[in-house]
């Protein structure tokens, strides 16, 4: 789960990360009242999206005097970044920078543990710099039952800053990002960057923080602070019903038990000429209530042409697998045609029961999934999609 | 042979109390693995199936000699399971619960790494040595007798080709589902090298999807050290970027972990990948 920028910079103040004074605001008035406030010439006027690259759409200005702050406030509030409406924008006294870092605490797959990742190359993208310098970027491994001591956070302030007084400031940041990173559960927090000011003060003047979605539940403020876009809500209430939903732009809706069985049914329906319509996993039992919102889930997509269903029946019979998809079925009035394939324990039963009905019965997966890229073509109002 | 798990294993089920720890406490002993115990903190000196059921796992060890154990809690409570399994002196701990925090995990696999003992999952549908023994939840049918060692992200995509192995007379030595969480216990690195050194392993087919790094190292350490045929195939070529893909850790995230890039990798180092899972067998026969 991901929050604003100065939702995150709330945070970094509540556990004595220094950051620049900033306020929220949701209008030009807003804006002009935060402008006040803050007395100073020069602002910083940001949009507050979930989503990166704002700088380079233009939601990040720099504003001179009132007249050049209302102008930009306006220009902000309203826009669209890569599809994220603005409706908020972080007024902040502009901060003279001397230089720029690098600062982040990350889940690192590889050494399966937290990782703090540090550069010089502060303000940049991040995946660039590892891309195109990798040897610019310095990571420590943290064990997490020592956390970061003192002498860890000094040597990882060493690798940006030349003067102990810098890294001694730097280290205490290193050591609280830690706690807090640890303490809320998250998957990221970042500062990019971490400025050295002009003044001699170590600040962030970004902060972006991702959350496990794992342990929300034991985080009910951070949960609270969710805003999920259209899609993410649709996606969340095929979650509420013990599905993973994605949905994509095909024709061919899929319903498979399995994640890693449904992304397989997905590009084998691409590698057979087709295009998936979403991905879908119904987990592992098939009860009909289960099936049925699963097929009105599809089916509520108006580009689905064809249902491919793709079930393994492991501890699950097929038989019982069978008799569900025909209860939900009958519960369910529709045209589309309707491929399933059915595989596992008693296979030969399950599929024995679907005969005779209107589903098309597959063997295979590779039977089944050339069926329903057939039938889809077949469909009347069949459009060409484009990935 | 097989890794990991065989006749001689000894097994408790943590949360064998609980409707999933039952229910899988009695097929995992119809399978013939050696159930000795479980555990339910409460609820020691009950029976569950005819295993006896104790309130440590501590004492279950002490009262059965037991040295691997299954975790059936919930994911609040599974970091704290894998810890006392662990710290009572089981070697190998197979954790299913699906759901649990990903620092719980970071926390709980160092923890058992210092005490010397072996992880897998979560998020896990467990291991098989079929014939053997069974730590998990597989669907035991599906599984014949062989030499073919099967490492996998998933679950039901490993039953998938699995069944396709047996169907073409491909029997297993072991399967481990490793689980689909970002950070889990035993990865492909260390299946690899237990699969590379087990007499009774022949071939090895190794089922990825995307998300991480772990496949490109994998072929790294496959150029480097493994002399056995290795088959691969890779879910979710057609996943969108920063998705999560239902596995918690299968998701694009800023251009890599793509299903191209670990299919390169794997080509690149001579490994071929299955372009659907039925191809795996002929691909494994044709490399034997």
């Amino acid at each position: 789960m991901k929050i604003h920028e100065y939702q995150a910079k709330e945070m970094f103040a509540a556990y004595g990360i220094p950051v620049d004074q900033s306020i929220i605001c949701r209008s030009v008035e807003d804006a002009v009242k935060a402008y006040e406030q803050l007395d100073v010439r020069k602002v910083i006027v940001k949009a507050q999206v979930h989503t990166g690259g704002r700088g380079k759409a233009g939601g990040v200005k720099l504003a001179n005097g009132e007249a050049e702050l209302r102008r930009h406030a306006a220009a902000i509030l309203g826009m669209d970044i890569k599809g994220f409406p603005v409706d908020r924008i972080l007024v902040g006294q502009a901060v003279h920078i001397d230089k720029e870092y690098y600062v982040s605490y990350a889940i690192d797959r590889r050494s399966k543990s937290a990782i703090l990742m540090l550069s010089r190359e502060g303000g940049m993208e991040i995946e660039e710099v590892a891309h195109t310098t990798p040897e610019k970027i310095h990571k420590f491994v943290i064990d997490p039952s020592i956390g970061v001591p003192d002498y860890l956070a000094r040597e990882a302030a060493f690798t940006l800053f030349d003067d102990i007084a810098s890294v001694r400031r730097a280290a205490v940041i290193f050591q609280k990002l830690y706690k807090l990173f640890v303490e809320s559960d998250a998957s990221l927090a970042e500062i990019n960057p971490l400025v050295l000011t002009q003044e001699g003060e170590i600040m962030a003047i970004d902060a972006k923080m991702t959350f496990d979605d794992n342990a929300l539940y034991r985080h009910p403020k951070i949960a609270a602070l969710n805003e999920p876009t259209e899609e993410e809500k649709k996606e969340q209430s095929a979650k509420d019903k013990g599905f993973s939903y994605v949905q994509l732009v095909g024709e061919i809706g899929c319903m498979v038990n399995g994640a890693g069985l449904a992304m397989a049914t997905m590009d084998m329906i691409r590698l057979y000429g087709g295009h998936p319509a979403n991905f879908l996993d119904i987990g592992g039992s098939s009860n009909p209530t289960k099936v049925i919102e699963a097929m009105k889930l599809l089916l509520d997509d108006k580009h689905v042409k064809v249902v491919l269903i793709n079930i393994f029946g492991g501890i699950t019979r097929c038989d019982d697998v069978a008799s569900g998809l025909l209860e939900a079925l009958r519960q369910i009035k529709t045209e589309v045609p309707i491929v399933i394939r059915l595989t596992g324990t008693n296979e030969k039963e399950g599929r024995a029961l679907l005969q005779g009905t209107r589903l098309h019965v597959a063997e295979t997966m590779g039977e089944a999934t050339q069926q329903a890229v057939t039938l889809s073509e077949q469909s009347p109002d069949a459009k060409n999609h484009t990935l | 042979m097989s890794i990991l798990i065989d006749k001689t294993s000894r097994l408790i089920v943590q949360g064998i109390t609980g409707r999933d720890g039952r229910f899988h406490a009695s097929r995992m002993k119809a399978y013939g693995t050696h159930v000795v115990g479980g555990t339910s903190p409460g609820k020691g000196g009950e029976l569950a199936d005819g295993i006896p059921v104790f309130n440590t796992v501590r004492e279950a060890v002490w009262k059965t000699a037991a040295d691997t154990s299954v975790i059936f809690v919930p994911a609040p409570l599974a970091k704290d399971a894998m810890m006392e399994a662990a710290d009572a002196g089981i070697k190998l701990v197979v954790c299913i619960t699906e759901g649990v925090p990903t620092l719980d995990v970071v926390e709980a696999y160092s923890y058992i790494r210092r005490k010397g003992a072996h992880l897998i999952g979560p998020n896990c549908p467990g291991l098989i040595s079929p014939g053997r023994s069974l730590v998990g939840i597989m669907p035991t049918m599906i599984f014949r007798e062989g030499s073919t060692g099967v490492i996998s992200r998933s679950g039901t995509l490993t039953y998938e080709v699995v069944y396709n192995l047996t169907e073409k007379g491909l029997g297993q030595s072991t399967a481990v589902g490793v689980g689909g969480d970002p950070v889990v216990g035993l990865y492909y690195r260390e299946l690899l090298e237990m699969f590379e050194n087990d007499p009774g392993t022949d071939a090895i087919a190794l089922i990825g999807e995307i998300g991480g790094d772990a496949e490109e190292r994998a072929a790294e350490y496959i150029r480097d050290h493994v002399t056995k045929p290795v088959t691969a195939f890779i879910a979710g070529q057609q996943a969108p970027p920063g998705k999560q893909m239902g596995h918690a850790g299968a998701i694009i995230s800023s251009g890599s972990g793509t299903a191209a890039e670990k299919i390169a990798a794997f080509e690149a180092v001579g490994v071929p990948v299955a372009r659907e899972p039925g191809q795996i067998p002929e691909l494994l026969r044709s490399r034997r």
